[in-house]
């Protein structure tokens, strides 16, 4: 835990302050709880959370070709976008596997801001650089500039807008605005990873750690990565290194909504037209414990003493109070009510495929 | 504060001896607050003849799944039936109503080689680094 190697966010310093039980997360010292889990995933459901995600990476992609670049590098229609909107993606290998799956910001048609998850910083970033060359465009990573903060639940707009000029109640969902928050300038968006409403807000590194000082003093409730996980696993958001990766394409990973083939040529387009004509060859599908346990990551799905599917997530829900999970299994048993088998610690435990998201809020 | 009145094995499971060579078994507070919140206990079924070092089942938090290992060798005669639909009275009551089984002992002396209330102490304060 001492380890000096690790990443340190500029919230760090409150995180232990505040008692939070300091992780090792991809290289990032991070709390994976303060009060506990439940408790704060329950706060996020009822009233408000506040996470620190500052370990996120930061892209500015700018210049007369930067729509050209981004809709050649990602699966969605970027064209699509707004001044104002932002947009989920693919950041795609020529396989149509993910480099990543992004957040793209439009500020202006020659100006996104591309956030990242925390541990591809790196690789997304030399990955867009490379795509760029001979292009007019510019690339830069930003990681290191911003804090960021994501403040979710129901009572998120009401704790934030004493503090900013950004109109809160006009931003709609996938939106963003830029003002100040407590007095600095600040990029807030209506987005996050947990399946509840609420704001990300960007700030500079050194403004973080007030902010977070005054949201929990206004009386949000500090979360760790625990509870973002067990959230974000209910609406069923993927995580990278867990439910995608370099292996798995957008349709396999049942992301199909956001394949635009029809935008042009990207990387990864001749595969993924390939899939949605004869269907990916598996499919992630949600699931739910039918015996009792709990089936985690990398746990096999099984059938006739043969290995034909893998569990990528999995967790106890603690909304729905039951055993839940993520598994890529064969198209033809991945539709809703399909039984199977997943090997948990070697033994055969039953689990069904059910509906998801497994938890949608009440509008 | 860890009981006076029970011994503790490396891999933090304490055992606390009533009379007649039977024991209970469960988690140390230690252990219960490394683990957070519990939300499933599997256990083993009553009759089973544990070897000390056998894995007698398993708990699951939210976050992460650990075995259970028996710190002592013996028969399973009771196994703690309230924590099927109450997992959680492992962490608010790990020494009392968050027990995990109850074992007549077949080598009584393998408690005496466990260790006290104070060496365990400093067994986690060495283990977690304060």
């Amino acid at each position: 835990m001492e380890d000096q190697k690790l990443k340190k966010t500029p919230l760090n310093a409150i995180e232990h302050e505040l008692g939070g039980k300091m992780v090792d997360f991809g290289g990032w010292e991070l709390p994976v709880q303060f009060s506990g889990i439940l408790e704060e995933h329950a706060a996020v459901r009822e009233h408000a959370g506040l996470f620190d995600v500052s370990h996120m990476g930061e892209l500015t992609v700018k210049g007369p070709e930067a729509l050209a670049l981004l809709q050649r590098a990602t699966c969605n229609d970027v064209s699509k976008l707004e001044n104002g909107r932002a947009q989920y993606n693919g950041l795609l290998y020529p396989t149509a596997g993910f480099v990543d799956d992004i957040v793209v910001y439009q500020h202006s048609v020659d100006d996104f801001f591309v956030v990242v998850n925390a541990s591809n910083s790196d690789k997304d970033f030399e990955w867009l650089a490379d795509a760029a060359k001979g292009m007019d465009v510019d690339v830069r990573n930003v990681s290191a500039d911003y804090a960021q903060l994501a403040l979710q639940g129901p009572e998120a707009e009401r704790l934030l807008q004493p503090m900013t000029d950004v109109g809160l109640g006009s931003i709609k969902y996938y939106r963003f605005g830029t003002g100040n928050v407590d007095g600095v300038p600040a990029i807030v968006s209506r987005t996050g990873y947990t399946g509840e409403d609420g704001f990300e807000i960007y700030v500079a590194s050194s403004e973080g750690l007030r902010i977070m000082r005054k949201l929990i003093g206004a009386g949000a409730k500090p979360c760790g990565l625990g509870a973002r996980d067990t959230l974000r696993l209910e609406a069923k958001m993927a995580l990278y290194g867990n439910d995608i990766d370099e292996t798995t394409t957008p349709l396999e990973a049942d992301l199909g909504w956001m394949v635009k083939v029809e935008k042009g040529e990207f990387f990864g387009r001749d595969v993924l037209q390939r899939e949605k004509a004869e269907g990916p060859r598996r499919k992630l599908a949600g699931f739910e414990m039918v015996d009792r346990g709990i089936a985690r990551h990398g746990y096999p799905v099984v059938e006739g003493g043969e290995e034909i599917g893998v569990v990528t997530s999995g967790t106890h829900s603690p909304t729905l109070k039951k055993a839940i999970g993520l598994a890529y299994l064969p198209l033809d048993k991945s539709t809703p009510g399909t039984e199977f088998t997943v090997l948990i610690r070697g033994k055969e435990t039953r689990a069904r495929v059910v509906p998801t998201p497994f938890y949608k809020r009440a509008k | 504060m860890t009981p006076e009145d029970s011994r503790y094995a490396k891999s933090h499971e304490y055992v606390h001896p009533e009379a007649g060579d039977i024991a209970v078994i469960g988690i140390t507070d230690y252990a219960q607050k490394e683990l957070g919140d519990v939300v499933f206990v599997e256990l083993p079924a009553i009759g089973t003849e544990l070897e000390l070092g056998d894995e007698f089942g398993s708990i699951e938090s939210v976050k992460a799944v650990s075995e259970l290992f028996s710190p002592v060798s013996g028969e399973v005669i009771e196994i703690n039936e309230a924590l099927t639909d109450k997992p959680e009275l492992v962490n608010t009551d790990p020494y009392g109503d968050g027990w995990m089984m109850k074992l007549r002992l077949s080598v009584p002396d393998e408690v005496d080689e466990l260790m006290t209330a104070e060496e365990y102490e400093e067994y986690v304060e060495k283990e977690s680094g304060h």
